[in-house]
């Protein structure tokens, strides 16, 4: 795949409304609140984006005590941008078991916003990644995942980066409205400064569903909760002798092996392929239609 | 003709000085006001004559071409004013104006000669302008006054002569009574003696202090930094009207005399920052204008003339450019060598403040700092349950296991997490085992003390290091803690008090000069004659006027001291405080190179050292190089341990206390 040259980050010719989804991040070491490494990324993309314009939601409990600190954080973020408009942060309050999906999807309609970033997945809670995939599926967005770098917006489509393993990139052009997920990848954010995190608004928005309506996630509520447990990693074993060779290694760009390019197939034939492709892998049974 | 002239000269001349003298009280006062105190002006005649000569006397020739100059001029200028200006023309009133003039143009012609081939350090324009008016008036003066005693009555009378007179006179009149009040040099005498009187630190004077044992290192008296309200509108320094009025006061008093520029290790190591530039590039700001006219040397690597300020503009980077604020080390060898009695560091952590508070913008390295402090309690981003793991196989003694108390808390500091500075603890722990000392630690509930954090300018998160620190400590009961980190130590004995944690704190090399004091420990004859040099580290020598005991105890080990042409008050920081270590301004040189070239110079083949930041700059010195010891590892290595209870105690008991 071709590498493609990095362009220069143009600004929005006309503004799109732009927002950031955050999360309450939980610190590696520490398991402390505070912005979560991603989503700080996908605020730095929007402020570099739309500077002070960019707004910032969250779903959560308006009475977890650390919840203000964590929020305040992204807020502390809006400075060094051409006016100098404090942050705004829109809280949709959400109770233990609640669906945020359904809140945010609200939030993004009503308040008109074309381009939403995000981190991929949260760093506590399920974490599942899901939220994105579930928003851009109700609301009919296309979503970006796994993405490095915006490069440019007009007003009708959004040219971004996509991180991919060793370094690569592939340049994707979205059409809006959409939703981007931020890789770590991404541009560091800048430091959260005191000041501008004490001046920053947090808005509680809790008229966003109508009452009868909770958005409760069903399925959360059978789950067996438990925590989790490390991974056993997988001993490297270097076979080489000399570090050419261990370079080569590492540098290498995974191959894959006994795949095929399909191209000119119509829909039909596409999907029969990857049917077939799916149960020759054991993922779909033989008589699952 | 004369007669008539003299009066209408000296009147008007103070007329204007008055109304320049006016407009400068307002450039002061658009700083932010604290109440008047009145009273403190009476104090100004002993704080001039005490304290301040006490700094200005380190370089005698100066003092006593200053005391020569200023007490003739300030004597010549009250007697003219009263035999010509009111005309009460006495004889021994005359004589005694001559004496004074005479006094006055002999100090005149020392400054003269100072200012023939002036030194780097000096500032040129108008300071070498004054060398010449201080010449025109006292000559003038004494001229003027002959006929009062009769001499020369006849010449004087009118003609040429005395328009040539009467024009010398008027040079001098202008430079020094009009200049005084129109920001020419001679300013820094009438902005100096209200900056006297006062000064936002009255502790550093004799009065007011009940603490005598100050008294003894007089830089010392007042270090810690003013805490900053996290209420207010906004937060630090972002323009000169910013700052204190005291403070800009201050800064107008500045004579450029470049004793700053001489001590200053980011100067001297080629880094943007000049403490007498800056302190001119804050008049500057407070008055309008651009720095063209600055006539002395600039922030290397930076052009004089290209920066411009006024009192509501923002100071970086139109006035003073961020590198500048960062390269500081925060040493305090200028508020040391200022006569003027400046404070410097305040300044520069004042306008970080608004740097790091407001518009994040602090150095890379040092905002990550920050996100540690501010996630994990360390600078490093480790985990705090890790700070006892070096000494895991010590059996420590933790303080929560002690509910009845202990005489000594020790404060590892952050030089827990570090490999090396653990062999100093190590070393240290040995030595209060060997003397016997009822110790314990916090363990991981020990956070950092906030020093660094402070000094890169986030009061924010120093001060919830500090709550939480003074919460965790006022749980637990100790005598005194002892630290062998001088920033730890600083900032616990010295910064915590006004955020109501006051508490009885001990550098090590201290603790450690007492249990010698009390034969406690006791130590072998050095096997070979060995020469030892010292580095006093600032946050215990400078901030803390403690340079004794850390000889105390290089005698108390039979070594011989070199001392390096730099040391106690005059001793070259290492470069690793202040944050200057993370932020790591490009300079020509490194700062901890130019200090073991010091060390090498004295023939040192060991230099000793009292600080975890000192001696991870110094080692980082390329070898061939003397060796870096702690003080306490040179007393751990000579230490002879009495066969006491005080070793087999800790294996036998305290499996008991160490909690599983």
């Amino acid at each position: 795949m071709p590498q493609p040259e990095p362009r220069d980050t143009a600004k929005m010719p006309q503004r799109v409304k732009t927002a950031a989804l955050v999360s309450s991040g939980r610190h590696p070491v520490s398991g402390r609140a505070g912005r979560a490494r991603e989503d700080a990324r996908a605020v730095e993309m929007g402020l570099s984006l739309v500077g002070a314009d960019l707004s910032l939601a969250h779903a959560g409990d308006p009475e977890q005590a650390s919840l203000r600190e964590s929020l305040q954080g992204y807020l502390g973020m809006y400075h060094g941008l051409d006016d100098d408009r404090d942050g705004q942060l829109s809280l949709l309050p959400l109770g233990e078991g609640g669906d945020a999906v359904p809140l945010l999807a609200a939030w993004l309609e009503r308040s008109g916003v074309r381009l939403a970033l995000t981190g991929q997945r949260a760093e506590c809670g399920e974490g599942s990644g899901m939220v994105g995939y579930l928003l851009a599926e109700r609301l009919g967005w296309a979503i970006a995942t796994g993405v490095a770098a915006i490069e440019h917006c007009d007003g009708e489509r959004v040219t971004v980066l996509q991180a991919l393993p060793q370094g690569q990139r592939r340049r994707l052009e979205v059409r809006l409205p959409c939703l981007i997920a931020v890789d770590a990848v991404a541009e560091a954010p800048r430091q959260s400064a005191f000041g501008p995190a004490r001046r920053g608004r947090i808005d509680i928005v809790d008229d966003l569903l109508p009452p009868d309506e909770s958005p409760l996630d069903a399925d959360s509520a059978d789950w067996h909760w438990q925590p989790a447990r490390a991974r056993p990693k997988r001993l490297k074993v270097v076979k080489s002798t000399n570090a050419r060779d261990r370079f080569k290694a590492a540098a290498a760009k995974s191959s894959a092996s006994g795949g095929q390019v399909l191209t000119d197939l119509s829909p039909e034939e596409a999907a029969e392929k990857l049917i077939d492709y799916l149960r020759a892998e054991k993922i779909l049974a033989q008589d699952d239609q | 003709m004369l007669q008539t002239l003299l009066p209408i000269l000296i009147f008007a001349a103070l007329a204007v000085g008055a109304a320049g003298a006016v407009r400068r009280i307002r450039l002061w006062r658009q700083g932010q006001r604290t109440p008047m105190r009145w009273y403190r002006l009476v104090l100004m005649p002993k704080r001039y004559l005490n304290d301040l000569h006490h700094v200005v006397a380190r370089d005698k020739a100066i003092a006593h071409t200053h005391v020569a100059t200023a007490g003739g001029f300030v004597a010549a200028m009250a007697l003219a004013l009263v035999v010509h200006g009111f005309g009460w023309r006495n004889p021994i009133l005359g004589g005694l104006l001559l004496a004074a003039s005479l006094c006055m143009f002999i100090g005149a012609l020392a400054v003269n000669r100072r200012r023939i081939d002036p030194s780097a350090k000096l500032s040129k324009g108008p300071w070498q302008r004054l060398s010449k008016s201080l010449l025109a008036y006292s000559v003038g003066m004494f001229l003027v006054s002959l006929p009062l005693v009769g001499v020369a009555p006849t010449l004087l009378g009118g003609g040429v002569l005395a328009i040539v007179l009467s024009a010398v006179l008027v040079w001098g009149l202008l430079e020094m009574v009009v200049g005084m009040g129109w920001g020419g040099p001679m300013k820094h005498a009438f902005a100096g003696s209200f900056h006297l009187a006062f000064h936002r630190r009255p502790e550093r004077f004799d009065d007011n202090h009940a603490d005598a044992v100050h008294d003894v290192h007089r830089g010392s008296r007042s270090t810690a930094l003013f805490p900053l309200d996290l209420t207010a509108k906004t937060l630090g320094v972002e323009k000169p009207a910013d700052f204190q009025w005291e403070q800009l006061l201050g800064f107008d008093a500045c004579v450029q005399c470049g004793r700053c520029q001489n001590v200053c290790p980011a100067y001297a190591a080629g880094q943007p920052l000049n403490p007498k530039k800056l302190i001119q590039d804050m008049v500057v700001g407070m008055a309008g204008g651009n720095d063209a006219r600055y006539a002395g040397s600039g922030y290397p690597g930076i052009e004089v003339g290209k920066h411009h300020g006024g009192p509501n503009a923002p100071i970086v980077p139109q006035l003073v450019e961020a590198q500048t604020l960062w390269a500081c080390t925060t040493c305090r060898a200028c508020v040391e060598e200022c006569p003027m009695m400046i404070e410097h560091v305040d300044a520069i952590v004042d306008m970080r403040r608004f740097i790091t508070l407001e518009k994040g913008e602090t150095p890379e390295k040092g905002a990550a700092a920050i996100d540690n402090l501010i996630a994990t309690d360390n600078p490093g981003g480790l985990d705090n349950a890790s700070r006892l793991d070096w000494a895991a196989d010590l059996e420590m003694p933790r303080i929560q296991d002690r509910p009845e108390g202990v005489d000594v808390l020790l404060w590892l500091g952050d030089g827990a997490f570090d490999m090396r500075n653990q062999r100093t603890l190590r070393a240290l722990v040995k030595i209060l085992r060997a003397g016997g000392v009822d110790f314990a630690v916090l363990g991981d509930e020990e956070r950092d003390s906030g020093d660094v954090a402070r000094r890169l300018g986030d009061e924010a998160t120093f001060q919830r290091l500090a709550e939480r620190n003074i919460a965790t400590l006022s749980r637990y009961r100790f005598a005194r803690i002892v630290t062998a980190d001088p920033h730890s130590f600083h900032v616990l004995g010295r910064e915590y008090g006004a955020f109501g944690g006051d508490y009885r704190v001990l550098h090590h090399s201290t603790f450690i000069a007492e249990l010698f004091d009390g034969g406690r420990i006791s130590v072998e004859a050095p096997a070979q004659a060995e020469t030892v040099t010292y580095h006093d580290p600032c946050y215990l020598g400078r901030y803390n006027g403690e340079f004794a005991a850390p000889r105390q105890v290089l005698a108390a080990l039979g070594l011989e001291v070199a001392e390096m042409e730099r040391s106690g008050y005059r001793s070259r920081c290492c470069g690793g405080g202040g944050g200057a270590a993370l932020s790591d301004v490009p300079g020509k040189a490194r700062i901890p190179d130019m200090r073991m070239e010091d060390v090498r110079e004295t023939g040192a083949t060991t230099v000793a050292v009292a600080c975890p930041q000192c001696t991870a700059m110094l080692e980082g010195v390329v070898e061939p190089r003397p060796r870096i010891l702690d003080i306490a590892e040179m007393v751990a290595a000579a230490l002879v341990e009495p066969a006491t209870a005080s070793t087999t105690r800790t294996s036998t008991e305290a499996p008991e206390e160490v909690p599983a």
